[in-house]
């Protein structure tokens, strides 16, 4: 359990205004100028030691990859992009930030642009979060008025500016490579790494690219010290985190928590538990709806860090928590999530194109209970195929959903089946292209 | 990547007015000389606003002369993403999120209701007060589930009766403020535990 002088974000409701007056009054902005006075090293360090992970999916060490980024600037500027493509299904936690404590973030840029030499830094909000993106430049408008923008940013002889660019609706655009794509005005098509952005990414000069969280931490950290952070939570799995917690629960909500609290006291705790009580559980997606799910078995005592959830074949993402009950049908919720893929592929590899379409119509056939038990394996089969054939993420972000759910529904799909296939009927399905490929024969 | 589909009547000619032509500007000076490029989002943008909500190609062709780029390009961005609208939208736009977390507090009665209020089909223009409804992927804002997001703004926490009572004053021309329709505010936890099961949309 969280103690509250140990909340990073204490403005998550909005309830003591977002205005930078008051944003100042909850300590941003504090000392900001001794803390880039203290050098690259030294910062880098502290957040090395502070053990923050990146809080957009990957979980990969920040220290770390701000280290990447060359030591001097060559002929190439470096950019900061911020990642506020925040689409996943389950997550709303960037939204919070970018309304409610959006110095937080602008102070953290700055921070962190200096520490990865980038004059300039780029946040990239999805185009559905419009109102969002207004405060969050009035906001930044604040920050130039009282000059911790713009040239000698701050007073501590860094020049930093910051610049809003809008999404427009496409999922992918969240993958790094694809962000940095659709930065520069093409299509939102990952690409092939390496050359990983650290050395070449935003118009071919190095970048670094960190999601909203991440960053609106970074001043926090740097002002109480890596070892307060590295002090919350688990090891190797530190610090505080923004949980959204939504679907069947009695009380929806984002709350921060520290890392590793366990899953049913965050339900029951937060959110009001479960509806219909814990025994009503069906089953949990831990981290947005690329994580597989887990069932209630697990549920029972999963803890929530990167590390134990990875144990348990799934993965904290994001920490968008989606409760199912009992009262839903669990593979309808799969095929939802299965046509969402299918909708915001990016075209760009095959197996994700063609596979993610076709493992929504299987599990829209299983709904429907027109499918057949060879489906079960040919579905099983189509997400292997995916799975670490594609350019970016994505791939594995459609498929290990549906794994789950046959890792742990098996035997609620397999009621839904019956033996005769259908396939030899033709049925008058519009959208089954590849009908044909279904055929033994043809297969 | 979504199907999209070009109207089929399409204006003749199109310019940016002389407040957007100052918007331009002011856009491409966020980006490096050389990347001029990287400004083609944002003017499609610019174009959607000033074309009632719905970009004509007439306007991907200015804006690829603007930015001196090929047209197929600017062609290609305005079909990849989806909030760029190729055809005529309603005055209120309402999107509907269907996505899991939505759809398991109910968004499939929300696209019920806006079939019976709004139109039968989706990007169908209301006879009634120039609406329109879709369906969209998630729109990030699942703790407040299920939500809408009409023209710019989200309203959320919503159930059968808030809904109703949303489209109407849409059908009306006089939409209700945005927001939660269940009093709270804004993602805090509520400490009455009002609704269970059966009591939300």
């Amino acid at each position: 359990m969280l103690k509250p002088e140990n909340k990073i974000f204490k403005n998550l409701y909005n309830d003591h205004g977002w205005e930078i007056e008051n944003a100042i009054k909850r300590d941003d902005w504090r000392d900001t100028k001794d803390i880039i006075s203290k050098g690259r090293e030294w910062i880098i360090n502290e957040i090395k030691t502070s053990e923050l992970r990146g809080r957009g999916g990957a979980g990969f060490s920040t220290g770390l990859k701000w280290s990447f980024a060359p030591k001097e600037v060559g002929s190439r500027p470096h950019y900061l992009v911020i990642n506020a493509d925040e689409s996943e299904p389950g997550t709303c936690k960037d939204r919070d930030i970018l309304r409610f404590e959006p110095q937080k973030l602008i102070e953290g840029c700055l921070i962190a642009g200096f520490a990865v030499n980038a004059h300039v830094c780029y946040i990239y909000i999805r185009g559905e979060y419009s109102n969002e993106g207004k405060r969050l430049q009035s906001a930044i408008e604040q920050a130039y008025q009282k000059k911790y923008l713009g040239k000698d940013a701050c007073g501590s002889g860094w020049d930093f500016d910051i610049y809003i660019h809008y999404g427009a609706g496409a999922y992918i655009c969240g993958e790094e490579t694809a962000l940095l794509e659709s930065i520069e005005g093409n299509k939102g098509q990952p690409r092939l790494k390496p050359p990983f952005p650290a050395l070449v990414g935003l118009y071919g000069c190095p970048t670094i690219v960190n999601n909203v969280e991440t960053i609106a931490v970074v001043p926090t950290i740097l002002r109480r010290g890596g070892k307060w952070f590295a002090s919350i939570g688990k090891p190797k799995n530190t610090g505080t985190k923004i949980f959204c917690i939504s679907g069947n629960v009695n009380s929806p909500c984002n709350v921060e928590e520290e890392m590793g609290i366990p899953l049913k006291e965050l339900i029951e705790k937060h959110a009001g538990g479960v509806i219909g009580g814990w025994d009503n559980l069906q089953a949990v997606i831990p981290g947005g709806s690329s994580m597989p799910l887990l069932s209630k078995k697990i549920c029972d005592t999963i803890t929530m860090d990167f590390d134990s959830l990875i144990e348990n074949k799934s993965g904290l993402g994001t920490a968008g928590i989606v409760v199912i009950n009992k009262d839903q049908d669990i593979v309808a919720c799969m095929a939802r999530i299965a046509r969402f893929y299918k909708h915001e592929s990016c075209g760009q590899c095959t197996p994700c194109r063609e596979g993610a379409g076709w493992m929504w119509r299987i599990l829209d056939r299983v709904v429907k209970r027109k499918a057949t038990f060879s489906d079960i394996d040919l579905l099983s089969d189509v997400t292997k195929q995916i799975e670490g054939h594609t350019i970016c993420a994505f791939g594995e972000g459609s498929a290990w959903p549906v794994q789950g759910l046959l890792r742990h529904f098996r035997k609620e799909i397999e009621s839904r089946c019956r033996e005769e296939p259908l396939i030899k009927k033709r049925t008058n399905n519009p959208y089954l292209v590849d009908q044909h490929l279904l055929e033994n024969k043809n297969a | 990547m979504s199907l999209k589909k070009v109207h089929d009547n399409q204006p003749k000619e199109f310019k940016f007015s002389d407040e957007n032509l100052k918007k331009a500007e002011e856009i491409l000076k966020r980006y490096p000389q050389k990347s001029k490029k990287s400004a083609v989002m944002p003017f499609l943008y610019l174009a959607q606003r000033q074309n009632d909500n719905w970009i004509p190609l007439s306007a991907m062709k200015y804006i690829a002369n603007y930015l001196s780029m090929p047209y197929i390009s600017v062609y290609e961005v305005a079909t990849f993403y989806t909030m760029y609208n190729l055809a005529p939208v309603g005055k209120h736009f309402v999107q509907v999120c269907t996505t899991t977390p939505c759809l398991i507090r109910g968004a499939d009665k929300i696209v019920k209701l806006c079939k019976e209020k709004i139109s039968p089909n989706e990007n169908e223009i209301s006879k009634k007060g120039n609406c329109s409804w879709m369906e969209v992927e998630c729109l990030g804002a699942c703790v407040s589930a299920p939500m809408i997001q009409i023209n710019d703004d989200y309203y959320e926490d919503l159930d059968e009766k808030s809904t109703v009572e949303i489209l109407d004053s849409l059908i009306k021309d006089k939409p209700l403020k945005p927001g939660s329709f269940r009093g709270r505010k804004n993602t805090a936890p509520e400490k009455k535990q009002s609704i269970n099961g059966e009591n939300h949309a």
